[in-house]
């Protein structure tokens, strides 16, 4: 059986960092995996969706609807937005953020309210500010650790692999910093 | 050792150990970071050229000189590079010349949905195409000897998917690779009616070798599952495919599409009750399948649009439908210009003028959305500018008293700058817009011609824009800030007014340079908001209008300042 995980936010957001360090601890494991990307014109502040998969052997690069083990949200209407990709009984980690898009900067439509709630009526649900911990940690910069440190929490992969893996991306000036908002988001009671 | 790579990387890694020489190429998504990769390979000549066609000039002309030689490019980047490829099909390849195309289905960053399959077969070179980043490089390999055994250029066809997605890559030692000699050969070098009717028998008869080949190369698979459901594939539909019906079917996949085999396809349908071709976009294998008089369904049940999946595959062939939460109506979320980028003042200006805008492509293209609204017309990389003047010679004086085109720095240089010829020597009287952001913006971040570096960031000549815009005769060219909104409005209007060609060139550089400093973030005093909604004119990602008052994010926002000019009670200023 494969792994899905399925990463969602706004371009900009620094998504394709937290598929990276995932894909690697995951090879450290010894599975095989696919990581899938999106460069170009949606990195532009449009929605950005990266894939993660691991198993004996992973063929698709993309995961389809109802696949999803876990979705890792930066964003809110992102997380609902990919909901129909969450295999029921799913999980959604969601960094409880609102980022306004421009239909909804130019008064096109409105932000929809209370997708907390619709999106805990039909799946395991633990909702953070990432940023408070981040900051937390020393900068508003490692989001996307934290929520690295979440998903770890939720995974079969052990936490050590995780932190080599972190050893091994992040520049040593960061370091420090970024193992702590690891910690603090695999530490984080819902 | 295995690595995990994205396809593009594993491209570059199969050139770089099959000993490439040369590699020139042009930016475009998804193709680009194979010519960024091979950034790390330091005995590796690397280029971004001007364009395509030069590009693909540049690794042919080091093909011909006993080089391996390389040039990757986007889907649409092969109709620029098209010319010479039709012509080098004929002189073949001394050193092995490969050429790497990038589809991209589903239109994740691309104007339209060609399929560059139809380009193999129009110039008859040969086409492999992967399937994930381990064959990326496998056939980038064995792309340069296919290339020098049979003395053709060779294509690797990817897409989106394969060029984007990360796999395990065994990594080996690059091999030891001699320049071939060069020899002067008029009758195979020079393509003259002469020579190039003896080249082409010389084409028809490899094309037979090739289609031989396809028949018997390990390329092209058959996983014989022993069910009577038959599945041809290639590229990243095999992935889907082998996802969705993993076992059940039995499989031939094609990892050369170009000349496609007949006996072997043959025989493979003669086991099955029921025969698909399973491949994104055209019918191109399908109707070569159609060709030999086999019965199959292809496009009948599967899309010409857009990307296909695994769940799609599992519908149409297994009938099996997914159990999923139902999409919901959500609010879009389109790309927009970055807060702070310079194109916002420039397209503040034009769309408080209200004047007709022929765009192009490049982040500057997003001028087109709401709220801004500003741009009439993309068509292809130039047509900014040839478009504009095919305009005014239509509709006359004073409809091009109220037209300009905008066109970025990279892509002026690519194919702007012989529009500008023509206007010029055709009399006309045009207003063009150089957005001179001091990078290739789009693509994320090349350097080009007018920057001053090259792809590996060592000091070079920097084209002078102004003085290029001169040589070809164009006497007003000025340089403006887009930023300064008076001034740049001030300029446009004069611009338009004079019966001459002109050139502004917007000078600012691209908010997300590093060398770009950021001084904090805005904030909106609200007793002093008057609720306007001026700066919501801007489109600016950062600027929110929230219980009757505009609000900036101080996350988004970059303090460009650009709202503090378009604000007319002063209520917005700098945050703590
Ligand atoms: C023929 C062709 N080649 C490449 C591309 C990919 N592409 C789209 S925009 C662009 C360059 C944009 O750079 P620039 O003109 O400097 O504008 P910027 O994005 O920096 O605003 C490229 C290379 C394309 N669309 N067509």
């Amino acid at each position: 059986m494969t792994k899905n995980i399925m990463i969602v936010g706004v371009g900009g957001q620094g998504t394709l960092l937290a598929s990276r360090i995932l894909g690697n601890a995951v090879i450290s494991e010894g599975y095989d995996v696919k990581v899938s990307e999106v460069h170009g014109m949606s990195q532009r502040g449009g929605s950005v969706v990266t894939y993660v998969k691991y198993g004996e052997k992973v063929h698709a690069p993309i995961i389809d609807k109802g696949e999803a083990d876990i979705i890792l949200a930066f964003e809110r209407l992102e997380a609902i937005r990919a909901l129909p990709y969450l295999k029921k009984g799913g999980k959604v980690i969601l960094n409880d953020r609102k980022i306004l898009p421009m239909p909804v900067i130019t008064g096109a439509t409105t932000y929809p309210e209370g997708i907390v709630e619709d999106l805990s009526s039909k799946a395991d649900v633990i909702a953070l500010d990432a940023l408070d911990l981040s900051i937390k940690a020393g900068s508003p910069k490692a989001v996307n650790v934290v929520l690295i440190g979440v998903l770890a929490k939720s995974m079969d992969i052990p936490k050590e692999t995780f932190i080599k893996v972190i050893n091994e991306t992040v520049p040593p000036k960061f370091l420090e910093m970024n193992l702590k908002a690891f910690e603090l988001g695999y530490n984080y009671e819902g | 050792m295995k690595e995990l790579m994205i396809g593009n990387a594993a491209v570059a890694r199969g050139a770089y150990e099959a000993g490439v020489k040369v590699v020139s190429s042009y930016p475009g998504t998804p193709s680009t970071e194979i010519t960024e990769s091979i950034v790390k390979y330091e005995d590796v000549y690397v280029e971004w050229a001007p364009n395509e066609k030069v590009a693909g000039e540049t690794a042919i002309g080091a093909s011909i000189a006993g080089a391996r030689a390389m040039s990757c490019m986007k889907h649409v980047g092969l109709n620029v590079m098209a010319d010479p490829v039709f012509t080098v099909s004929y002189i073949g390849a001394n050193g092995g010349l490969v050429f790497c195309v990038a589809d991209d289905p589903g239109m994740h960053s691309s104007q339209n949905e060609q399929d560059s399959r139809h380009y193999a077969k129009a110039s008859k070179i040969m086409m492999l195409e992967p399937s994930d980043s381990s064959e990326c490089k496998e056939f980038t390999k064995l792309a340069f000897s296919l290339s020098e055994k049979y003395d053709t250029p060779v294509f690797i066809r990817l897409s989106t998917r394969v060029s984007h997605s990360q796999s395990l890559v065994e990594i080996c030692e690059p091999e030891k690779v001699e320049l071939k000699p060069y020899v002067k050969n008029i009758q195979k070098n020079v393509m003259m009616p002469a020579n190039a009717i003896s080249r082409h028998v010389v084409v028809e008869e490899r094309e037979k070798a090739l289609r031989e080949f396809a028949e018997t190369t390990p390329l092209n698979a058959v996983e014989d599952n022993g069910s009577k459901i038959g599945v041809i594939t290639s590229g990243v539909s095999y992935a889907y495919a082998k996802d969705a019906l993993q076992d059940k079917v039995n499989y031939l996949k094609l990892g050369m599409v170009y000349p496609l085999p007949t006996n072997l396809i043959k025989e493979f349908a003669s086991k099955v009750d029921v025969l698909y071709v399973i491949e994104e976009l055209d019918p191109f294998i399908e109707e070569h399948v159609k060709g030999l008089g086999i019965k199959v369904k292809g496009k009948d049940v599967f899309s010409l649009l857009g990307e296909y999946s695994q769940n799609l595959i599992k519908k149409v062939v297994l009938n099996e439908e997914v159990d999923a939460f139902a999409p919901q109506n959500l609010p879009k979320r389109p790309p927009v210009m970055c807060a702070g980028c310079p194109h916002r003042g420039t397209f503040y200006v034009l769309s408080k003028l209200g004047v007709t805008v022929s765009g192009d492509i490049g982040c500057y293209t997003l001028g087109a959305v709401a709220p801004l609204n500003s741009v009439d017309t993309t068509i292809c990389m130039g047509a900014s500018v040839s478009a504009a003047h095919g305009m005014a010679k239509a509709r006359g004086e004073e409809f091009n008293k109220k037209l300009v085109s905008v066109i970025g720095d990279s892509t002026f240089i690519h194919s702007g700058i012989t529009g500008l010829i023509d206007i010029v020597y055709n009399k006309g009287n045009n207003t063009v817009i150089i957005l001179d952001n001091s990078i290739t913006g789009m693509t994320g971040h090349q350097d080009n011609p007018t920057t001053g570096l090259t792809i590996r960031k060592e000091p070079t000549k920097q084209v002078d824009l102004v003085a290029l815009c001169k040589a070809v005769g164009v006497d007003r060219v000025r340089v403006e800030d887009p930023f300064d909104i008076k001034g740049f409005e001030k300029a446009v209007k004069e611009e338009l007014e004079v019966n001459e060609p002109s050139v502004i060139i917007a000078q600012r550089p691209c908010a997300l340079l590093k060398t770009v400093k950021h001084e904090g973030y805005y904030t909106v005093n609200s007793d002093k908001c008057r609720s306007c909604k001026m700066c919501m004119k801007l489109g600016c990602p950062a600027i929110i209008f929230e219980d009757g008052k505009a609000k900036i994010d101080p996350t988004q926002c970059n303090g460009c300042g650009l709202c503090v000019k378009v604000c007319p009670f002063t209520a917005i200023t700098k945050g703590e």
